[in-house]
C-alpha cells in the first residue's frame, strides 16, 4: 500500500512504476545470460501475442446464403494429397494431419499414441528428425517420412514402407535454423538411430548436405521419386518467411504438396531469440501461398498444408476458407496426450514452472512422459488411452470446423472461401487480406473505411 | 547360361532413366541378370538410384547428380565423372568412379565403400554415417563436416576446413590439409590404423605401393559434444 493512502497527509508522490520495456521477464532474461553465459534453449512456439486466427470471425449465412441443416445435410471433410505426380496419392478423412515431431524429442509411447490416435481418425502422421520407429510404422496407417538435412536413421527401406515423403527445408519456430537434441535425451536407443555417440549434445544441420537452392532442390525430388519408383506423394515443408516465393520454388521443383509452418509453431528445442523472432505469423502466410499456387495454375492440384498454432475447428475453418487444403498440428496433439496437463502440478513446481507453462521440453524431464526418453517418466503415457484422447481431440476438431462450414452453407469444408471471413483488427485484416468487419476495406487493397 | 554371365544393356540414348531405374527395382534376390552395361549417360541424373540388389551396373560415360543414391548391395562403376551426391546416403554395396566427382561425394552414407580414382570436390563425405570413401586424387573445402562415422581417405590434399564440427568418423590423408575445422585435430597413427588403411589401399588396388605412415589421421577433438559457454565462438 503506498504512503499516500497509509498517510493522507504525506506528500503525494510517483509510484514506483516498471518499465514496458524492461518488464520483468526481460530483466530476468538480462540477469540469468549474465549469470550463465549462454542463451535460453526451450520448446514450443512463439509465445508472444501475435495476430491470428483469433482475429478472424466467419460470416454465417443470412438472406443471400443460406445454410445446412446442422445434422442433415452432408458436409465433407475428406482430402486428397499428392495428386500432381505420386502413383499413390494419400486419401484422409479429416483436413488435419499430425506435424512431424521426431522419435527422440518426443518418447515411443508418445510417437504410438499419435499413430493411434491419427488412425482411428483417418489422417497421417509424419516421423521428424531421427528417422522412423517401429512404434510408429506399426500404429500409423498412414505415414508421412521426413527428409530432413541431418538425415539421422533415413534408408531407402524405411523410405520404401512410408506412404509420402516430406523434404523438410524449414520449420516455423525456426526459418533458417538446423535441430538440437541435448544429451539428456540421447539414449542408447536414440543415439543408435542417429549414428552418435550417447549422452551428446546433438546439433542438425540447418542445410540438406548435397543440395542447396531451387534448382538442385528439383533433382533431389527428381531423385527421390525415382528411389520410390514415381509412388509416393513428395511434400516440401517450409518456416514462413517469404512464403509466395518458397510456395512457386517448390512448385517448380515438381512438389505434390507444399507445407507452411507460421512462427507459432512448435519446437522440440530451439533458441528463444529464434522462435520469437524470426518468421512471420501463420496468418501472414496463408494468402499468399495460396496466390503462389493461383499464379501458377496449381491451386488445389498442389495441396497446401499450413501449421503453427491450430487449436480447434475454428482454426481449421478459418485456415481452409483462406485457401489451405488441409491443416497440420504439433503442440495441440501433445496437449491432447496429456502435455502440460494440471495433474502432475506438483512436479512441474518442482522444476521451477507449472501446468500450462511448461516448455522445457529439450530437457527430458517432462512429468507427462511425452516430451522424454526417460524410461520411468514415458510409462506415464498409455498409448491406446492417450490415443483415444487424441481421436476424440481430432474429432471435435472436425465437428466444429463442419458446423462453421455447414453455417456458411457449405457441402465440404474445403468450399470455405476469403469472401466468408472479415477480420476483427486492421493487422489482421491486412495480414489475411480480407475486410475489416463492418467495412469494405482491406489494408493495403481496396476501398477505404 | 551362367548366372554371373547374364548380362543387360540399357541405351540412355533411347530408353529413359526412368526405365532402367526400373528394371532395376524390379530385381528380385537370387536374380540371375547380375551385369547391367549402360550406355549414353550423358550426365542424367539418378542413375541406378535406389538399387537394392547384388548386381553390378557398368555406366559407360560421365553421370548427373545422385548416381547410386541410396545404394544397397549393388557394384556401380561409373567410367567417367559424376555429378553432385555421387551414392549420396548408400547403405552398403560399393560405387567406383573412374573420373572426378562433384560436390557432396559420399555424403550420409550410412554404409558400402565409394572408391573415387580422380578428385572430388568439395563436401566430400558431408556428414557420412559409416560409408568408406576412397579418393585417390584431392578433396575440396569443408570436406567431412559434421561426419558422424566411417573412413574418408584421400591420397592427395584436403582442402579448407576439414572435418568441421566432425563426430566420430576417421580421416587419413597423405597430402596436405589446407586448414582443419572446428575441433577436428590430427591424432596418432596406431598400428590399428594403419590396419585399417591398409584394408583401403587393397580397396584401392594400391597395397604394397604405398606406406600407411605417409598418412595423417585426423579426428574430433570431442569439444563440442556438449555445449559450453567458453566454446560459443566455434559453433
Ligand atoms: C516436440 C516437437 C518436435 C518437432 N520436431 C520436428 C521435426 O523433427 N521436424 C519438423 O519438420 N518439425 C518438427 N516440429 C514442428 C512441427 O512439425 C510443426 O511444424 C509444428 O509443431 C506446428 O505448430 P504447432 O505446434 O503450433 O501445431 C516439432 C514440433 C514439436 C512440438
Amino acid at each position: 500500500m503506498n504512503e499516500h493512502v497509509k498517510n493522507p497527509n504525506a506528500a503525494p508522490r510517483t509510484l514506483p512504476r516498471e518499465s514496458a520495456t524492461f518488464d520483468q521477464h526481460t530483466l530476468a532474461e538480462i540477469r540469468r545470460a549474465a549469470a550463465t553465459g549462454i542463451y535460453d534453449i526451450r520448446g514450443a512456439g512463439a509465445k508472444r501475442k501475435l495476430p491470428h486466427f483469433d482475429d478472424l470471425l466467419m460470416l454465417g449465412a443470412s438472406i443471400s446464403r443460406y445454410p445446412l441443416e446442422g445434422y442433415r445435410e452432408k458436409c465433407g471433410t475428406d482430402v486428397v494429397l499428392g495428386t500432381r505426380f505420386a502413383k499413390k496419392p494419400i486419401e484422409l478423412k479429416i483436413p488435419i494431419t499430425i506435424a512431424g515431431m521426431s522419435f527422440g524429442s518426443l518418447s515411443g509411447p508418445a510417437k504410438e499414441a499419435l499413430g493411434r490416435g491419427a488412425s482411428q481418425m483417418g489422417t497421417s502422421t509424419t516421423t521428424g528428425d531421427g528417422g522412423m520407429t517401429q512404434e510408429e510404422r506399426g500404429h500409423s496407417k498412414t505415414l508421412v517420412y521426413q527428409y530432413l538435412p541431418s538425415r539421422y536413421g533415413m534408408n531407402p527401406d524405411d523410405i520404401r514402407k512410408a506412404d509420402a515423403i516430406e523434404v523438410v527445408v524449414g520449420q516455423g519456430a525456426k526459418p533458417g535454423g538446423g535441430g538440437m537434441l541435448l544429451g539428456q535425451k540421447i539414449s542408447p536407443r536414440v543415439a543408435k538411430m542417429r549414428t552418435l555417440p550417447e549422452g551428446i549434445d546433438q546439433r542438425s544441420a540447418c542445410r540438406h548436405p548435397d543440395w542447396t537452392g531451387p534448382d538442385d532442390l528439383e533433382i533431389k525430388i527428381e531423385e527421390l521419386r525415382e528411389i520410390t519408383d514415381w509412388e509416393k506423394p513428395i511434400y516440401v515443408k517450409v518456416g514462413a518467411s517469404r512464403p509466395y516465393y518458397d510456395t512457386a520454388l517448390a512448385v517448380k521443383a515438381g512438389a505434390d504438396v507444399v507445407v507452411v509452418d507460421g512462427m507459432q509453431g512448435g519446437t522440440a528445442a530451439t533458441q528463444e531469440v529464434f522462435i520469437e523472432h524470426v518468421g512471420i505469423p501463420t496468418l501472414a502466410c496463408i494468402r499468399n501461398a495460396v496466390k503462389a499456387l493461383q499464379d501458377l495454375g496449381m491451386h488445389r492440384k498442389v495441396q497446401l498444408i499450413v501449421s503453427g498454432g491450430i487449436r480447434n475447428g475454428a482454426d481449421v475453418a478459418k485456415a481452409l476458407a483462406l485457401g489451405a487444403d488441409a491443416v497440420a498440428i504439433g503442440t495441440a496433439a501433445l496437449v491432447a496426450l496429456g502435455d502440460n496437463d494440471p495433474q502432475w502440478e506438483d512436479e512441474y513446481q518442482k522444476l521451477g514452472t507449472h501446468a500450462g507453462a511448461y516448455d522445457d521440453w529439450h530437457e527430458g524431464l517432462d512429468p507427462a512422459g511425452i516430451t522424454t526418453q526417460n524410461a520411468e517418466l514415458m510409462k506415464r503415457v498409455d498409448p491406446v488411452k492417450a490415443g483415444r484422447r487424441l481421436a476424440n481431440y481430432l474429432s471435435v476438431m472436425t465437428l466444429e470446423a463442419q458446423t462453421i462450414a455447414r453455417a456458411c452453407g457449405k457441402s465440404h469444408v474445403h468450399n470455405l472461401e476469403p469472401e466468408d471471413l472479415v477480420a476483427l483488427t486492421i493487422e489482421a485484416a491486412a495480414m489475411a487480406q480480407v475486410p475489416l468487419a463492418g467495412t469494405n476495406w482491406i489494408p493495403g487493397q481496396t476501398g477505404s473505411f | 547360361m551362367n548366372a554371373s554371365t547374364q548380362s543387360h544393356a540399357f541405351d540412355l540414348s533411347s530408353s529413359t532413366v526412368r526405365e532402367l531405374n526400373s528394371a532395376l527395382h524390379a530385381l528380385k534376390e537370387g536374380s540371375n541378370a547380375s551385369l547391367w552395361r549402360v550406355t549414353n549417360p550423358r550426365g542424367l541424373h539418378a542413375i541406378a538410384a535406389g538399387v537394392d540388389a547384388p548386381v553390378t551396373v557398368e555406366v559407360d560415360g560421365p553421370v548427373g547428380y545422385y548416381c547410386g543414391g541410396m545404394n544397397k548391395h549393388a557394384t556401380i562403376h561409373i567410367r567417367g565423372s559424376a555429378g553432385v551426391g555421387v551414392a549420396q546416403n548408400m547403405m552398403s554395396g560399393f560405387v567406383h568412379i573412374e573420373g572426378d566427382a562433384s560436390q557432396a561425394a559420399g555424403a550420409t552414407a550410412h554404409g558400402g565403400t565409394l572408391l573415387i580414382e580422380g578428385n572430388a570436390a568439395a563436401r566430400c563425405g558431408i556428414s557420412m554415417k559409416g560409408v568408406d570413401i576412397i579418393v585417390k586424387g584431392s578433396i575440396g573445402h569443408m570436406s567431412a563436416f559434421m561426419a558422424q562415422a566411417g573412413t574418408l581417405t584421400v591420397f592427395g590434399d584436403a582442402g579448407e576446413a576439414l572435418g568441421d564440427s566432425i563426430y566420430e568418423a576417421r580421416l587419413y590423408v597423405r597430402g596436405s590439409v589446407k586448414s582443419l575445422g572446428s575441433d577436428c585435430v590430427e591424432k596418432e597413427m596406431r598400428d590399428e590404423h594403419k590396419a585399417q588403411l591398409f584394408e583401403r589401399f587393397k580397396t584401392a588396388g594400391v597395397d604394397g605401393q604405398i606406406d600407411p605412415g605417409e598418412f595423417k589421421r585426423y579426428g574430433s577433438a570431442r569439444n563440442l559434444y556438449h555445449f559450453h559457454v567458453d566454446n560459443a565462438g566455434a559453433y
